[in-house]
């Protein structure tokens, strides 16, 4: 069937036509479109990586891939799904179309700011891709001194300008986002009022705005190094290259809850809208998402149990890193517990929204092993470590993620998707993904280490379903690529609510207006009032 | 901003002009966390090479400019207090006053950047650069000898001499690009007793880089005076 095009009123993305139109733009709203097809393509630049990985690793002495290649690709998968498209794709995407009209303001608090942190962006991902034409760099996204100041032959230096400049990018987002939501609420919209989405970006913000400094300042000390021969890591002057392995994660693992919070948040606006529930615990949920910001700044030092930082430093980190498990059990089970005795339905949002609590809650669990000082020294640069990261980065972020723009791409596009379509994808995905990622847990227990081209016969088999699984998930992926695209011309029109759900997004025509509301809303009642109804009727 | 937003009174997404005072602040205020944690990775670092070597980097601390350093930080703080004088000038709408405090701070920017050029060439001139060209001899090397200071670790102090002061010479540049603009806007008459939110922010970000040189000061050149 094809439905006509939407004329009937004026929107954000008929409003002016061209190029221009588009990259001048200051509306978060095209901005977040920018945004979502820079990251869409980063997304298959990093894939591509992976798929030549998993062909590679079919046989335990492959044939695909130089041992240099595959140090090569290990290292562009990493950099460019962790930098171009796990921490920007909820935030820059989804928190740029939806901070502003979810506390109701008509756009972000510096909208030039804002088209700037894209740019900066792009300028960040133009580099890491001239690098990897250019001959690639095999550092491992980590670029551990001293392999990568002294030793390594490849584009180091360029990428590490890619990953610095592409820093400020997140940094404008998270400062726009801050000052945003402190100054810019509607009327009515006290704290204890905003969505969950709003708390969780503003935790991820606060991260992005102090942690991504530090990884910038260490780049540039790592650059300086290697052009000037002499540094500050430089064990010949004195200096300790595990100096370096403290100040990047300080920054990269609160980056991992630059990936986990903003999707926390989706899941927080998918389980009540679909289970037709208030959340459980509101103020516990928000409050959990910036304990998790704080603490995230704590636990740096369980990346180097192994490394010879001290055993009482050992100790302490370890202890804090269990700590970390607190709030994220708080939002499992206040989760769960909206769900309890909801009224629930399963559109594909809300599967991609429980198949995130699942992949999350195994994530997490398998993540308390790394935390302990004794099982982290065995399964410390195994697959096991490598299957846990994909738990959560992968089957909590980009679950979500996908989730979220399902939920929100009647309000992006003003057009609804093919429901089943969607509904078979979010389950190829989920299948696709256990598929890929659950062998590589037991590999990682028997022994096998992360970043090698080879391996010894006795893992084929999983390492044959690995592979077997992430074609299954490489499809799961595409299916929506497919009918998304689709939708935008031939999908019937969506109206202002198609879901039924709470929150102020909602309230405006979809796609929204320019400046996104006719006027000024005026908030008053709490976020997820969905149980209002019912208790009118009793 | 552009010209028709200043003359309307504030950009469309705000709902009046002290929302849109607010946020700037904010944004600036916000900023400037952004920025301490970037200078503090650099302290940190500092920190523990010094708690580390410290008779090296009291011997490095020794083979700096102590009377420059002193003049540059007068300068700095000089130029903190025009700059706070062009902030209250715009605030009472004196147009001229404005113009010229900015001015003032410009020079004086400019003088502290001078001084720490001449620095730079005198390290050069005696081989204390860090990779490039390090091998201290006479008067250094003697110094160097005297407090039993390994040469390599001496070498780790300069790495955080240049690295430091560095980056904080490129924070001044950036902020005297950011006062050119301010002047121009303050000649075109675009401020008044109602709309002065940029120079008070740009008094924020100038005001920080003066503060990060006030510990930049002690940290290198002071340290070296216990003997």
């Amino acid at each position: 069937m094809h439905y006509p095009r939407i004329e009937s009123h004026v929107h954000y993305l008929n409003v002016n036509y061209g190029i221009r139109s588009w990259l001048f733009t200051t509306d978060h709203k095209r901005i977040g479109l920018l945004y979502l097809a820079s990251v869409t393509f980063m997304f298959l630049v990093g894939g591509l990586a992976a798929v030549l990985m998993r062909l590679q690793l079919v046989e335990p002495q492959g044939t695909l891939l130089e041992p240099d290649t595959f140090n090569k690709m290990f290292s562009t998968h990493g950099i460019v799904m962790i930098f171009f498209f796990l921490i920007p794709a909820i935030p820059a995407v989804l928190g740029n179309f939806l901070v502003p009209m979810m506390i109701g303001a008509r756009d972000l608090a510096f909208p030039r700011i804002n088209l700037l942190s894209w740019y900066v962006y792009l300028v960040g991902a133009i580099l890491t891709l001239i690098a990897i034409l250019n001959g690639g760099v095999d550092t491992g996204w980590t670029f551990y001194t001293p392999y990568s100041s002294t030793y390594s032959n490849s584009n180091v230096l360029l990428v590490g300008i890619a990953a610095f400049i592409t820093g400020f990018s997140s940094i404008l987002t998270g400062l726009n986002f801050i000052v945003t939501i402190h100054k810019m609420r509607a009327p009515g919209l006290t704290w204890s009022r905003l969505p969950l989405f709003i708390w969780a970006h503003y935790a991820t913000s606060l991260i992005m705005l102090l942690g991504t400094p530090v990884l910038a300042i260490t780049l540039v000390l790592l650059a300086l190094e290697r052009i000037l021969h002499a540094g500050i890591f430089d064990p010949k002057l004195g200096g300790d290259p595990l100096l370096f392995q403290h100040l990047f994660w300080f920054y990269s693992h609160p980056a991992v809850y630059i990936m986990i919070l903003p999707a926390m948040g989706v899941v927080s606006e998918l389980i009540t809208c679909f289970s037709r529930k208030r959340i459980f615990g509101y103020k516990v949920v928000a409050f959990s998402s910036l304990a998790i910001a704080v603490l995230g700044f704590l636990v740096w030092g369980h990346h180097m149990f192994v490394t010879g930082q001290s055993v009482y430093a050992g100790l302490i980190f370890s202890a804090l890193s269990f700590l970390v498990a607190i709030p994220s059990a708080i939002k499992v089970f206040n989760w769960t517990a909206t769900l309890y005795k909801g009224s629930i339905s399963h559109d594909a949002p809300m599967l991609y929204a429980l198949g995130f609590i699942g992949l999350f809650t195994m994530g997490g669990l398998t993540g308390l092993f790394l935390a302990s000082l004794a099982t982290d020294v065995h399964l410390n640069g195994t697959y096991f470590i490598v299957a846990h990261f994909h738990y959560i980065m992968v089957g909590g972020t980009i679950m979500a993620y996908l989730g979220g723009i399902h939920f929100w791409w009647p309000k992006i596009s003003g057009r609804l998707y093919p429901d089943k379509w969607a509904r078979f994808a979010a389950l190829v995905i989920f299948i696709g993904f256990n598929l890929t990622f659950f062998p590589q847990f037991l590999l990682g227990y028997l022994g096998m280490p992360r970043r090698y081209a080879f391996y010894p016969q006795e893992f084929q088999v999983l390492n044959v379903l690995s592979s077997a699984g992430a074609s299954v998930l490489g499809v799961g992926y595409a299916i929506p690529l497919i009918y998304l695209i689709w939708s935008l011309r031939y999908g019937p029109p969506a109206g202002p609510n198609p879901w039924g759900a709470k929150g102020l997004e909602w309230q405006t025509p979809s796609p929204p207006p320019t400046e996104n509301f006719e006027e000024t809303p005026i908030v008053t009642e709490e976020a997820y009032a969905y149980a209002s109804e019912d208790h009118e009727l009793v | 901003m552009n010209l028709s937003e200043v003359h309307t009174g504030h950009a469309h997404q705000f709902e009046d002009i002290e929302q849109q005072h607010e946020a700037g602040t904010l944004g600036m205020w916000a900023f400037l966390a952004t920025e301490i944690m970037f200078f503090g990775g650099l302290f940190a670092a500092y920190t523990i090479y010094r708690t580390a070597y410290l008779p090296a980097f009291e011997t490095g601390s020794r083979l700096l400019d102590l009377r420059l350093g002193a003049f540059n930080t007068v300068v700095l703080i000089g130029s903190s207090l025009t700059m706070a004088l062009a902030v209250r000038a715009a605030q009472t709408g004196e147009r001229n006053k404005l113009a010229t405090y900015i001015v003032l701070t410009m020079i004086l920017g400019a003088a502290f950047l001078g001084v720490k050029a001449f620095e730079y060439e005198h390290k050069w001139d005696h081989s204390l650069i860090p990779g490039l060209k390090f091998a201290p001899e006479g008067e250094d090397l003697l110094q160097i000898t005297r407090w039993h200071a390994g040469i390599p670790q001496v070498q780790l102090f300069f790495c955080f001499y240049f690295f430091m002061t560095g980056m904080h010479a490129l924070h001044m540049i950036i902020g005297l690009g950011l006062l050119a603009v301010l002047l121009v806007r303050s000649l075109r008459g675009n401020f008044s007793t109602h709309y002065y939110s940029p120079v008070e922010v740009n008094g924020l970000y100038w005001h920080f880089v003066d503060i990060v040189w006030i510990f930049l000061f002690p940290l290198l050149y002071l340290i070296g005076g216990r003997y």
